[in-house]
């Protein structure tokens, strides 16, 4: 396929490795936000490829991953309430709350439906008129923009019976979170190509300058991957910290203008929680005042949002690049993907299951300094 | 989640600015995605594809560079 092949060459990918070990003089540990690289890089073993002391942190960009649990369990009692069809992109669906997974309420009689794009959710609610039908609005700003634009359309076609509950989170200040931490080890980003195809990188800029550290928009296949990895540790061996573009085939600067637009129309900042990690300012969506009417927690009313309650799953620390999956004492065993304990488990972005489904034969004896060989 | 695809705009149904909508080739499987974030996307651009958006037309000239960055970066002995 066009676009993506040209990224998947093993014979660049080994130049790239190459190039990457000639710049290297001193260990540096970097940092991949998006999960979706995260999956990409332990698939097809980007680290270790890496030279000896170059350290790669899975960062907290799984959506799926860092939804609250008292999210979840609201999503299940509004997908309990008569007359409801719950609509959900397909990742969400076994994740655990506190009280079981989406799937396990379909399974107890609920009308739940797993959806491909939000516009889906739009067109069920236009054909069953006399159903309630809700979306479960999450992810980051790279969906955000499809969530707004269902809101758009269902208030074009004067739908009432269309609402959503709002779990959407931003990456800028997950970043500032991580790196205002007294543990924080990370000295360079890989920041995350989707999310910038929208917002631009200019966000990213006084971050950069304010805590001294290289960031580095990145794509998503391996040879993007190394580039970003090297671009990153040359910044760092020459002890430059700026932001670079390695992925301006989808990037621009500025962003999609119509997609910052649609968002700041339909959505407000608000404080948010993430899931293991704790609340951060300034780090997710509502819906905007005009558009409170498709809020689903309004409309159906009673629905308490009960806060985090991890249990044994150490996921929070795992989001966050403290800890790797072999240092939970339920993966693998009391945790796998069939039976997970934890959204890193579920989602196929999330930490947990990547090593789990890539390197599960040698996760039991991989402790953090020791991953990249 | 961020997954996104790029395919190529096979031809555009309508021109209202939220419902604007093309139809894209993922090398042979052909789906619907919706335009109004790329209202310049064009018949035969490649767009990147998320959730039944395209999020933004992929630019060649840029994609070309990135191929090409190796090359110039490697001393010359190695190429
Ligand atoms: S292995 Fe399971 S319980 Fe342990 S951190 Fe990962 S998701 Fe949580």
């Amino acid at each position: 396929m066009k676009h993506l092949d040209e990224y998947r060459d093993p014979a660049t990918a080994h130049r790239y490795a190459d190039a990457i070990a000639r710049v290297t003089t001193r260990p540096w540990t970097l940092m991949e936000i998006c999960g979706g690289q995260t999956h990409s890089i332990v698939r097809h073993g980007i680290d270790l490829m890496l030279p000896e002391g170059i350290t790669l942190l899975h960062g907290p960009g799984c959506p799926v991953c860092v939804t609250p649990s008292g999210v979840i369990d609201a999503a299940i009692a509004i997908s309990g309430r008569p007359g409801v069809i719950f609509c959900s992109f397909g990742d969400m669906l076994r994740v655990p709350g506190g009280a079981g997974s989406l799937l396990s309420a379909k399974a107890r009689g609920a009308d739940v439906r797993m959806v491909y794009s939000p516009l889906d959710a739009v067109a069920i609610a236009r054909d069953n008129p006399d159903r309630q039908v809700v979306f479960f609005a999450i992810g980051f700003e790279t969906t955000a923009p499809t969530t707004a634009m269902a809101v758009l359309q269902a208030e074009r076609e004067g739908l009432t019976n269309f609402s959503m509950l709002v779990s959407h989170v931003l990456v800028p200040p997950a970043i500032e979170g991580l790196l205002s931490d007294p543990d924080n080890t990370v000295q360079g980003f890989l920041a995350a190509g989707h999310v910038c195809t929208v917002m631009g990188f200019w966000e990213y800029e006084p971050i950069a300058e304010r805590f001294g550290i290289p960031i580095v928009v990145t794509g998503f296949e391996p040879v993007d991957l190394l580039q970003g990895i090297l671009l990153c540790i040359k910044q760092l061996e020459e002890g430059r910290a700026e932001v670079e573009n390695q992925y301006s085939r989808s990037v621009r600067r500025a962003g999609n203008e119509v997609a910052q637009l649609t968002l700041a129309r339909v959505f407000a900042v608000q404080q948010q929680g993430w899931r293991g990690i704790g609340e951060i300012p300034a780090s997710g969506l509502r819906l905007a005042p005009a558009y409170e009417r498709f809020d689903a927690l309004a409309r159906f009313g009673g629905i308490e949002v009960a806060p985090d309650d991890p249990g044994e799953c150490i996921s929070g620390e795992i989001l966050r690049g403290l800890k790797r999956p072999a240092d939970c004492p339920a993966f693998g065993t009391r945790c796998t993907p069939e039976h997970p304990l934890g959204a890193t488990m579920v989602s196929s972005e999330g930490t947990c299951a990547a090593y789990y489904r890539y390197r599960r034969s040698e996760a039991g004896s991989a402790p953090v300094a020791e991953a990249t060989p | 989640m961020c997954l996104a695809i790029p395919g190529q705009v096979l031809d555009i149904e309508g021109d209202d600015p939220l419902t604007r909508t093309g139809r894209v080739s993922f090398a042979g499987i052909v789906k619907r995605a919706n335009l109004a974030y790329t209202p310049e996307a064009r018949t035969g651009d490649y767009v990147l594809v998320h959730a039944g958006f395209a999020l933004t037309v992929l630019d060649e000239q840029e994609a070309l560079k990135t191929l090409a960055y190796l090359a110039e970066y490697e001393p010359e002995d190695l190429n």
